[in-house]
C-alpha cells in the first residue's frame, strides 16, 4: 500500500477513524458541498463530524421537505443531492421524495440511520426496514454491516446514483457502524459486477436511424428528461437544425429545446399543444430521446403515432419497446448518440410539414380567455413570463393545474430551467423543491409557481426559507380547489365535486407569520403590479393569486383516448 | 409460453427480495423460482421460470438486467437447454402394494430415500414432464406429501458433447 501514491495517505501507518468521520469524508471526497436533513438519534454521529465539515448544510422542516430539496437541488445543478435522514419514522418520511426521484430519473444519495446491528429485526425503538421499504422506489439500495466497507459503499452509491440512467440510491446506516472505527482506504476501482452501462448507442443501429431520418418527409423529434440529463441540449439542437426537425417535449423535456425559436412544437401529451399532438399523429418518424412513451404522453396506445417508424434513443434498455413497439431501438447516452446521429443526417427542406406545422400552430393555439375580468392563471403566468423572460428565472412547480400551465404558458429555453415532479406527479413538491433550487443558485431568481392544493402539503418549509435567507417566490395560482381534480369531476363525473374543496388559509398573512413577505391579489388590474412588487422582495415571498375558480386546463385528451382527440378545441371554433 | 430465464446474481442479503418484489411489482407471475450456489461463493444462481408472450418476458428479463446486484441474465426460450426439476414425494405403500410401487419407482429412475411403516419416500429428479407423470402414477396409492425444487436448467454444450 506505501508504493501506492493517493493524495493524503502518505503515512506510513493506516489511520483509524470513526465510521461516522469516514462518511463526511468520503461525501467530501465525493465533491459534496452541500447537504439536507433531519437530525435525530442515530444519525448524532455523523451530525457531530458535519459540525467540523466545510458542508453548507439545510435543515427542513419535514424529511419529505428535504428530499425533494435535494432532489430539486440535483435537478438545478446535475450534481447528485444528499439526504441525510434518522431511523423508523425520519426514514419513512423520505419515501414520497424518494419515489418522486427514482420517476424522474434524479440522482440522490439517501443516508438513512438505523439501529445497532444486533437491535435490527427486533422491532426495535425507532425501527424500520428501510432497504426493504425502498427497494421499488431506489434504483439501489444496501445496509452497512461494517465501518470498513462505508467509504467503498458510499463511492459506489455515488456512482450508481449519477451514472447511466440516474437515480435515487439508499444507504441504511446502523449507528454502531457509524460509531465504530476503521482503516481509512484510498478510493478502489468501482467494481460491481452487475452494473453495466452501455454508453455508445450500436453503430449499426445509428446508421439505420440516419438513413430513416434522411429519408423521411414529416419527422419529429420527442425529446424527455433524458436529454437533459446527459447534458445533450447542443447535440439535439445540432440534429434539429441540420436536418430540419421539429421538436416537441415531453414535460420534463421542456428546456431541452429554446421553446422561443423555430420549430418548437412545445409539450406534447395529455395537455400538450394541439399543434404538437397533430404533428406527432401525422409524422413518418418519430425520433424518441430519452423519453419513455408513459401514459400522460402517449393517449391511446393503440393509435399512437400510427403513421410513424419509431427510433427510440434511450440509456436504459428497459424503457425501449415497453409501452410502444419500437422499429429502430438504439440503447446509448442521448448526448453520444444524438451527436452520432448529427454527423450522419443530411439537410431537407420539409416546407411543407413546416408549412401544415404552421397552419395547425395558427389554427390551435394554446388559448385563453385574454378578456375575462377575472384573474385568469394563464394570464398570471404570460404575465410572470413577460417580466422574468430576460432574468433568467428557474420555475418550479407543484402538481396539478397550474403545472400544467405553467408548462403551457411559460416559455423555457435552458435546460434545467423548469423543475417539476412528472413521472410521480407529487403534490407539494413546488416551495421545497424551489427551496433546493435557490440553494443551488444562490443570488438567481427562483419562483415556484404552485396551486393551493399543492402549496398546502409542505408550506411548512416557508421557515427553512426564512431561516436560511433563501428568496424563492411563491406565484400561488389560488382557485380554492384541488383543480384538477375538479376539472375531472366536472368533465367526468358530472360536476359532483366530491370533496375538492378546502378551506384556504390567507396565504399572505400566513407568510408573513412565517416571516416572508406575503401580498394578496384579487383583481385582475393589480397582477403586473403585484409580480413586479414580488419580484423587487428580498425576502421570501407569496403572493396569493385568487384566480378564476373554475377555470379549466385546455385542450385535453381523456385518459383513453387517442392523441388527436382532444377536447377543449372548440373554443378555436367559437372564436371563428 | 413458457420461457426459462436463467440470472447469475451476487450472493448477498437482500437479492432474492429485490428480484421476487420487481416481480411483485410490475404484476409478473414467477411459475417457478430456484436459487442455489454456484461454483463462485459470490454468486448465485436463479432460474426463474415465467409465463407470458414474448414482449411481456423480454421486459423482464430487461428489468431483471437493471437490477444492480444481478450479473447476468439469460433466457433459455430456443436454445436446447437441459431442465431438471428435483422431488421428494412420500407415497402410501401398504405391503401388499409394494412390488406394485417398486416397480413404478424403478421405470420412473426414482431412488427410495425413506421407508416407514405405511410410507415410502421416494427421490425423483427430470424434466417437469416426468415429474408431473410420476405424481399422477402415484396418486392411486394416496400421495401424502410432495416437495419440489422447481426447474433448474442450462444449455446444452454446442456439437455432440452433450451430458445426456
Amino acid at each position: 500500500m506505501s508504493n501506492n501514491p493517493s493524495p493524503g495517505a502518505s503515512a506510513p501507518k493506516p489511520i483509524r477513524k470513526p465510521g461516522s468521520q469516514i462518511i463526511v469524508d468520503t461525501l467530501i471526497e465525493q465533491g459534496v458541498d452541500t447537504m439536507f436533513g433531519y437530525l435525530g438519534g442515530v444519525v448524532l454521529p455523523i451530525f457531530d463530524k458535519i459540525y467540523d465539515s466545510p458542508i453548507n448544510f439545510v435543515i427542513p422542516r419535514h424529511e419529505q421537505g428535504g428530499c425533494h430539496m435535494a432532489d430539486a437541488y440535483a435537478r438545478a445543478t446535475g450534481k447528485p443531492g444528499v439526504i441525510i435522514a434518522t431511523s423508523g419514522p425520519g426514514a419513512t418520511n423520505l419515501i414520497t421524495g424518494l419515489a418522486t426521484a427514482m420517476m424522474d430519473s434524479v440522482p440522490l444519495i439517501a443516508l438513512t440511520g438505523q439501529v445497532r446491528t444486533d437491535l435490527i429485526g427486533n422491532d426495535a425503538f425507532q425501527e424500520a426496514d428501510i432497504t426493504g421499504i425502498t427497494r421499488p422506489i431506489t434504483k439501489h439500495n444496501v445496509i452497512l454491516k461494517d465501518t470498513k466497507d462505508v467509504a467503498q459503499t458510499l463511492r459506489e452509491a455515488f456512482h450508481i446514483a449519477t451514472t447511466g440512467r440516474p437515480g435515487p440510491v439508499l444507504i441504511d446506516i446502523p449507528v454502531d457502524v457509524a460509531m465504530g472505527e476503521a482503516e481509512v482506504t484510498p478510493p478502489e476501482k468501482i467494481k460491481l459486477p452487475g452494473y453495466k452501462i452501455r454508453h455508445r448507442g450500436h453503430s449499426r443501429q445509428v446508421t439505420t436511424a440516419a438513413n430513416a431520418i434522411n429519408n423521411s418527409l414529416r419527422p419529429v423529434l420527442y425529446v424527455g428528461g433524458g436529454v437533459i440529463a446527459s447534458g445533450a441540449f447542443d447535440e439535439l439542437r445540432m440534429l434539429a437544425e441540420k436536418a430540419h426537425i421539429p421538436v416537441t417535449t415531453t414535460l420534463l423535456g421542456l428546456g431541452a429545446w429554446d421553446q422561443t425559436k423555430e420549430g418548437s412544437l412545445d409539450m406534447l401529451g395529455m395537455h400538450g399543444a394541439a399543434y404538437a399532438n397533430y404533428a406527432v399523429q401525422d409524422a413518418d418518424l418519430l425520433i424518441a430521446v430519452g423519453a419513455r412513451f408513459e401514459d400522460r404522453v402517449t393517449g391511446k396506445l393503440k393509435t399512437f403515432a400510427t403513421n410513424a417508424t419509431t427510433i427510440h434513443i434511450d440509456i436504459d434498455p428497459s424503457s425501449i419497446s415497453k409501452n410502444v413497439r419500437v422499429d429502430i431501438p438504439v440503447v446509448g447516452d442521448a448526448k453520444q448518440t444524438l451527436s452520432e446521429l448529427a454527423r450522419q443526417v443530411e439537410y431537407r427542406e420539409r416546407k411543407e410539414w413546416f408549412d401544415k406545422i404552421a397552419e395547425w400552430k395558427e389554427k390551435f393555439p394554446l388559448f385563453y380567455d385574454r378578456n375575462a375580468d377575472t384573474i385568469k392563471p394563464q394570464y398570471v403566468i404570460e404575465e410572470l413570463y413577460n417580466q422574468t423572460k430576460d432574468s433568467e428565472a428557474t420555475i418550479v412547480t407543484g402538481v396539478g393545474q397550474h403545472q400544467m400551465w405553467a408548462a403551457q404558458f411559460y416559455k423555457y429555453s435552458r435546460p434545467r430551467q423548469l423543475i417539476t415532479s412528472g413521472g410521480l406527479g407529487t403534490m407539494g413538491f413546488g416551495l421545497p423543491a424551489a427551496i433546493g433550487a435557490q440553494v443551488a443558485r444562490p443570488g438567481k431568481l427562483v419562483i415556484d409557481i404552485d396551486g393551493d392544493s399543492s402549496f398546502n402539503m409542505t408550506l411548512q418549509e416557508l421557515a427553512t426559507a426564512v431561516q436560511y435567507e433563501l428568496p424563492v417566490k411563491v406565484v400561488l395560482l389560488n382557485n380554492g380547489y384541488m383543480g384538477m381534480v375538479r376539472q375531472w369531476q366536472e368533465l367526468f363525473y358530472n360536476k359532483r365535486y366530491s370533496c375538492s374543496y378546502l378551506t384556504n388559509p390567507n396565504f399572505a398573512k400566513l407568510a408573513q407569520a412565517f416571516g416572508a413577505a406575503g401580498i394578496t391579489v384579487e383583481d385582475k388590474s393589480a397582477v403586473p403590479g403585484a409580480i413586479e412588487q414580488m419580484l423587487k422582495e428580498t425576502k421570501p415571498c407569496v403572493v396569493d393569486f385568487r384566480v378564476e375558480p373554475e377555470e379549466n386546463v385546455w385542450p385535453m385528451v381523456p385518459a383513453g383516448k387517442s392523441l388527436h382527440e382532444m377536447d377543449g378545441l372548440d373554443i378555436f371554433e367559437s372564436m371563428a | 409460453m413458457k420461457h426459462i430465464l436463467s440470472a447469475l446474481v451476487q450472493n448477498e442479503p437482500g437479492v432474492l427480495a429485490h428480484v421476487s418484489g420487481m416481480f411483485a411489482a410490475r404484476a409478473f407471475n414467477i411459475d417457478s423460482l430456484a436459487v442455489g450456489r454456484t461454483d463462485d461463493p459470490k454468486l448465485s444462481r436463479m432460474t426463474i421460470v415465467v409465463v407470458g408472450d414474448d414482449r411481456m418476458v423480454e421486459q423482464v428479463r430487461k428489468q431483471l438486467a437493471k437490477i444492480v446486484s444481478v450479473v447476468k441474465v439469460q433466457d433459455f426460450a430456443g436454445k436446447d437447454t437441459v431442465a431438471r426439476d428435483l422431488m421428494l414425494l412420500s407415497v402410501a405403500a401398504p405391503a401388499e402394494k409394494r412390488p406394485e410401487i417398486f416397480a413404478l419407482i424403478e421405470m420412473f429412475n426414482a431412488k427410495v430415500v425413506d421407508i416407514g411403516p405405511k410410507f415410502v419416500m421416494v427421490e425423483v429428479s427430470g424434466p417437469e414432464a416426468k415429474i408431473e407423470a410420476f405424481i399422477e402414477a402415484c396418486k392411486p396409492y394416496g400421495v401424502k406429501n410432495v416437495a419440489r425444487t422447481g426447474t433448474i436448467a442450462m444449455p446444452r454444450q454446442p456439437r455432440s458433447n452433450s451430458q445426456e
